[in-house]
Formats: C-alpha cells, sequence, structure tokens
C-alpha cells in the first residue's frame, strides 16, 4: 500500500518553532505530531526564590504576543494569595488594557497570519499586492489596539506599566478620551474585518469539542469567573490542577495538557464564544449572527470569524470602559504578603493562562505553576488533524500540507508560550 | 537593468517572539519596509522561504542548544551583516539565570520527563559564538530604534543609538528623577538609553531592561540603593533580570552575593 509523509520542519506564521508530522498509509492516517522544538526556558526554575512584585515584569517575558496576559494571571494570583480585593475603578482599567491586547492580538493573527491561509498568500506582504485596503486596515486595527496598551501599559511589548495591587500611574482622562475616536473607527472596522472573512473558503469540518473558559456573572471573560467547559465542568479556578494534568510527550519541548475526567480540550475564542455568547455586547453577537454563526461554533476554520467577532466586542468594550471612565483615588492598592498559595486564570486572546504561585512569609515564591492556552490546545490541534487529514487524502500534497498548516494556525498557536510547542511533517510511507 | 532589492532575513533562537514583533508592529512603516527590501526569511510573518545569501540577518534569541550551536554558524556564513536583535541575543536574556544554578535541577523542576529535555548549561549570546556587526539592545528592542538599524544597514551607515544612560533620556523628557527626588531606587544611572526612559515616566524606577550601559559605575549606584534601604538580596535580584548574564550586571550581582 502506498505511504506518504507531509513533513514541515518550521511551521510559518505563527510565534515560535515548531514542526508537524503526519504520516499516512492509504486512506489512513498512522501518526500525527506537532513537535515543539522551541527551546525549554525554565521560567517556573527561576521563578523560585524572586519576590512576588517580580513575577508580572519577569513572566511577561514567556511571550512577546501576550505579555499583558501573563502580567493580568501574575498579578491576580498574588492577590488572590495576600487576599486583596481590587477596586473597581482599577479593574475597569485592567479590562481596557487587555482589551488592547486582544484588539491588536486578534488583528496580528486575522490579517497578517491567517487571512493569507484562506486567500491563497504566502504571506499578508504579499497578500497587499493584491488586496492593499485590507492589509491596512488591519494594520491600522491592530495599532488602534496597540494604542491602549501603549497609553495604559507603556510600551506595547513587555508593558512597564502593570503591579500587583494595580498601577504604576493611571494616564489623565483626557490620555484616554484621546484613544476613543480611532476606536470607534477601529469598532467597524472590526465589524468590516467580520464581514470580510465570512466571505472566505471555509472547510466544511466540525468536532465535538470539551470548550474551556472562564465564565464571569456579568461580563464576557477576561480576568476573571468560573472555569467552565461545555460538557459540565464548573469549577472555581483554585481547583483548576484537581481537573487538569500535564503530560510529557517525548516530541515535545512542551507539555500537553489533558483533562482528568475526559481527555483533549480546547481554550480560546471558539471556546469563550461558545460558552459566553450571552454575555457579548449586542453590537458584537449581531456581528456574529450577520456572519452566519450560531452561538456554538465547532468548526475551528471558522475561529477566524470568532475572532474578529471579538475584536468588534473588545473595541466596543473598550469604548464603554473610556465612556464610564472614573479616576482610582491611588494607581493601585497596598498589598501585604503572607505564608499562603495564589491562583490565577485569565483569558489570554489564545485561551486561558493559568498560574499558581506559593509564597512565604515576605513575598517569597517557593514554587511557580504556568500553563499557557498552547500546551491546553495541542493534543486538540493533533486531534483536528487524525480527523481532517482522511477526509482530504486525495489531496495532492502540496495543498494538502498547506491546509493542514492552516488547520494548526486556526489556534493561533504561540509556541514561544508553548514551552513550557512545534515540528509539521506529513509522510505517506 | 532594476537594482536587486537587499535581502532581509529574521532568524530566531530561544526568546519569547517580542522583538521579531517588534517589525510586525510597526503598523505604519512595515509596508514601506516591505518595498525597500526582499523579506527573505521571517517564518513568523511568512511561509516563503528565500535561498541565501543575504544582506542583512537580524537574529532574535539566545544559544541554548547544541543544535542552536551549530545552526548559528550557517546563518553567519549566509549574512553579509548581522544584528542582534534584544536582550536574548545580546546577553543570553532571563533564561540566562540558569547560568547561575544547575541547569539539571531547572529541568526537573519544570518537566516531567527531564530527559526528554536537551539543553546546553548555559544560555549565551549570539557574540559569543559567531561575529556580530551591531547589537540592538533591549527587552524588547524599542521599534523605531529597528526602523533606524535597518535604514542604516540599507544606506551604508552606522545606526545612530545613543551608548549613554537612561538619566539622560529622562533629562530630554523633563522627567523629575524619581531616585534623587522619590527615593524610588532606579537602574536608569547604569542603563542604556534607548526605551524612551519609560518607567521614570510612569513614577517607577527603571528595571534595567536595555542592559548596562557604556562604562557603568555599578558599584556608586548599588551604594546608593543600600542608602534608600535595598538589602543585599534584592540588589542581586535586581542585576539579575533580563540581562543577567551581561557582564558588568554579571559581576555586581555576584559582589553582592554571599
Amino acid at each position: 500500500m502506498k505511504s506518504r509523509t507531509i513533513k514541515v520542519d518550521y511551521l510559518a506564521r505563527v510565534e515560535g518553532e515548531c514542526a508537524l508530522l503526519v504520516k499516512m498509509k492509504g486512506q489512513q492516517v498512522t501518526d500525527v505530531k506537532l513537535k515543539v522544538f522551541e527551546p525549554p526556558r525554565f521560567f517556573e526554575a527561576f521563578l523560585r526564590g524572586r519576590r512576588f512584585n517580580e513575577a508580572p515584569d519577569i513572566t511577561a517575558r514567556i511571550c512577546g504576543i501576550c505579555p499583558v496576559a501573563y502580567q493580568m494571571s501574575a498579578c491576580h494570583a498574588m492577590e488572590d494569595a495576600f487576599g486583596v480585593k481590587i477596586p473597581d475603578p482599577i479593574r475597569a482599567l485592567r479590562r481596557l488594557l487587555y482589551c488592547g491586547e486582544w484588539i491588536e492580538s486578534h488583528a496580528l493573527h486575522v490579517y497578517l497570519l491567517h487571512a493569507p491561509d484562506f486567500l491563497g498568500y504566502e504571506d499578508a506582504i504579499r497578500m497587499a499586492k493584491d488586496h492593499p485596503l485590507e492589509v491596512q486596515r488591519g494594520l491600522r486595527l491592530k495599532k488602534a489596539g496597540n494604542a491602549i496598551v501603549n497609553l495604559l501599559g507603556g510600551r506595547e511589548i513587555h508593558p512597564i506599566n502593570v503591579r500587583v495591587g494595580g498601577f504604576y500611574k493611571i494616564p489623565k482622562q483626557a490620555e484616554f478620551s484621546a484613544l476613543a475616536e480611532e476606536l470607534k473607527w477601529a469598532r467597524d472596522a472590526a465589524i468590516e474585518t467580520v464581514r470580510w472573512v465570512a466571505t472566505f473558503p471555509i472547510p466544511d469540518f466540525k468536532r465535538d469539542y470539551e470548550f474551556v473558559a472562564l465564565r464571569h456573572p456579568d461580563e464576557y471573560p477576561f480576568n476573571e469567573g468560573r472555569l467552565v467547559s461545555s460538557k459540565g465542568l464548573d469549577i472555581p479556578v483554585r481547583e483548576y490542577e484537581q481537573h487538569f494534568v500535564e503530560e510529557h510527550v517525548a516530541h515535545s519541548n512542551a507539555l500537553q495538557s489533558v483533562l482528568k475526567e475526559r481527555d483533549a480540550y480546547l481554550v480560546g475564542p471558539l471556546a469563550r464564544y461558545s460558552l459566553n455568547f450571552d454575555r457579548l455586547s449586542p453590537v458584537a453577537q449581531e456581528a456574529a449572527r450577520s456572519a452566519g454563526l450560531d452561538s456554538v461554533c465547532q468548526n475551528p476554520f471558522q475561529s477566524i470569524i470568532v475572532r474578529s467577532v471579538e475584536t468588534v466586542y473588545a473595541c466596543d468594550e473598550a469604548l464603554r470602559i473610556i465612556g464610564d471612565f472614573k479616576m482610582p483615588d491611588k494607581a493601585w492598592v497596598d498589598v501585604e504578603p503572607r505564608v499562603s498559595t495564589g491562583y490565577g486564570c485569565t483569558e489570554a486572546p489564545r485561551g486561558i493562562i493559568y498560574h499558581r504561585y506559593r509564597l512565604d512569609d515576605r513575598g517569597v515564591i517557593l514554587d511557580a505553576k504556568i500553563v499557557p492556552p498552547t500546551s491546553q490546545n495541542q493534543k486538540t490541534i493533533e486531534g483536528d488533524l487524525w480527523q481532517y487529514v482522511p477526509a482530504n487524502i486525495e489531496m495532492q500534497k502540496d495543498r494538502l500540507q498547506w491546509r493542514c498548516e492552516a488547520a494548526v494556525r486556526n489556534y493561533d498557536p504561540c509556541i514561544s508560550c508553548a514551552t513550557h510547542f512545534l515540528k509539521l511533517q506529513i509522510e505517506r510511507e | 537593468m532594476a537594482k536587486r532589492k537587499p535581502k532581509l532575513a529574521v532568524w530566531k533562537f530561544s526568546s519569547c517572539d517580542g522583538c521579531q514583533l517588534s517589525l510586525l508592529d510597526c503598523e505604519d512603516e512595515l509596508l514601506a519596509v516591505a518595498e525597500a527590501v526582499e523579506i527573505a526569511n521571517f517564518p513568523e510573518a511568512s511561509r516563503a522561504v528565500v535561498k541565501g545569501p543575504y544582506d542583512l540577518s537580524l537574529v532574535e534569541g539566545s544559544i541554548t542548544t547544541a543544535h542552536d550551536a551549530e545552526r548559528i554558524h550557517g546563518i553567519r556564513r549566509a549574512s553579509k551583516f548581522l544584528v542582534t536583535i534584544g536582550a536574548c541575543a545580546t546577553a543570553g536574556g532571563i533564561q540566562a539565570l540558569r547560568n547561575f544554578k544547575d541547569v539539571k535541577e531547572f529541568t526537573s523542576i519544570v518537566y516531567a520527563r527531564p530527559d526528554y529535555i536537551e539543553t546546553l548549561k548555559k544560555s549565551t549570546p549570539i557574540t559569543d559564538h559567531v561575529f556580530v556587526d551591531f547589537e540592538l539592545r533591549g527587552c524588547p528592542i524599542n521599534k523605531y530604534q529597528l526602523v533606524e538599524v535597518l535604514s542604516a544597514y540599507l544606506n551604508g551607515r552606522k545606526p545612530n543609538t545613543p551608548p549613554h544612560a537612561v538619566c539622560i533620556e529622562c533629562k530630554q523628557r523633563g522627567t523629575v528623577c524619581v531616585m534623587v527626588a522619590g527615593g524610588t531606587p532606579c537602574m536608569g544611572p547604569v542603563t542604556q538609553a534607548g526605551c524612551g526612559a519609560l518607567c521614570p515616566a510612569y513614577a517607577r524606577g527603571c528595571y534595567g531592561c536595555f542592559g548596562p550601559k557604556e562604562t557603568p559605575n555599578t558599584p556608586a549606584l548599588s551604594e546608593w540603593w543600600s542608602g534608600l534601604g535595598v538589602s543585599e538580596r534584592d540588589l542581586v535580584r535586581a542585576y539579575r533580570s533580563f540581562n543577567a548574564y551581561a557582564e558588568p550586571f554579571r559581576r555586581e550581582s555576584e559582589s553582592h552575593e554571599k
């Protein structure tokens, strides 16, 4: 029987270094491996002995794409440990900062990393030759998100203004208000984005995923909520490790996370959306419906639409927060270290990031655990390929390889994070 | 005959991807840059790979595996100019904290199966392995400095990136000194400029993410910090962050370690 291999040694348009190997024998897939060869960096090891207030700046360096997510999970974990409640005005500004990161990260992925797959371009720069207006719109949208992070965080990558308890300094109300005009443009551009990506040729593909995301009583989730799943999980964040376990597989420098009771699960836009559709603002819900989306989305290739819907939401929410702006009395609340363990989980653009720290009486970190979104999605990505490849086995090799790459990019995998992720080979023997 | 566009390559080693992302974060300049150069190898942005040699290679990340220690030589051979971008490539990065400890212990803390992990004992900057034409500092780099470096190399001149301390940028910006006036420990006096003195502008002390400036007087700064009540252990922590293995910071941290 004829055997074939698809092999991608260095998967492009993802953040970090990974490879993909798919082995086929006749009509059967015999192996799928997402290999992470991003070298390990040992964050959890060198966090030991560092002070609690260093965690937001250190863990930001796990990932240049979603540093805010790491900073937020670290802050919430420390505040949980020390029993600190964050006043509403600071809480609102944290949501605003997260809106900025979602807008810039989603716009980056939708326009620069993922859209070229659907339209058949090697990259967005080549795509810009035929679609200049769209690429320019994507860049401007990205910039609108970055403008929020820039103002409130100090800079786009590895912001400097986040601290346990709040911020170092709150910019003036007028500086926030100055963002509003561009954000109104961005919200319209995001709605245009939803319309644009909804016209893409989307493969007919569906799986019965277990979606996992945060759920909050009133809000679309960023920083807070219970961990819920589409198959009945409903737990507080501090019980995460009782239900999820990380496995270390030989072909990867990343740890793969599974649900103990069941198996692989999915985090990120598809999960957040499907578990929290009712929490989206009316304008975001309307954008989703007009693109033909149901309130649950099980086609990972439609993640590009969902990401665009979330961008609409993030622009809308940012405008709401800026409109309701209230200057906090003080930029941060003081914290008092104590012997404790703190848990934090927030929604990075790619899905939940879990942090747990054990601390001594002076606030020195005794041990740390960090679970990034991509390690949680890794097994699900492999699962998608197990199902996607046989259905498309007759496809010409180059085309099939590209489609497999696109299937991985559905997850906006961030491999720098996952090391703590991937090489594509498709092998037909 | 039309003039050939210079070929630009971007390479990644151990890092967070933030510095190469800085290029994609140049929303206003990206398409212009793509007009001026041929982006020949930039996996974070493109599937397309054009064979070398390359006119300019930007290298992000530090060397932490035997395979990478080999790979960098091939990149040097294929590159007319090689510029390192960021603290990892220039000083070993945050992952160089392993250099002060036993990497085996680190591996067993993070990974259930340490035997699956291949890693070197030390995380080292690119310049420890090959000749580097220019080092751009920062964790992350400043994107405008990156555009300056690209522009300089495309026009055959030296990049204009001042080597003075962050203090000068505070003065240029009109920020009142957080340390002298506010009593907040600040690494600005020994840290290279380039960020625009961000942290002091946000009412916090500089934490040294651009690494040591030219001829830094670290003992004098440590004395100042001690006067502000900073413990020896916290001094060690301060020098041991994103540029921990840069010589002046390494030496100073070791002098406060018992």
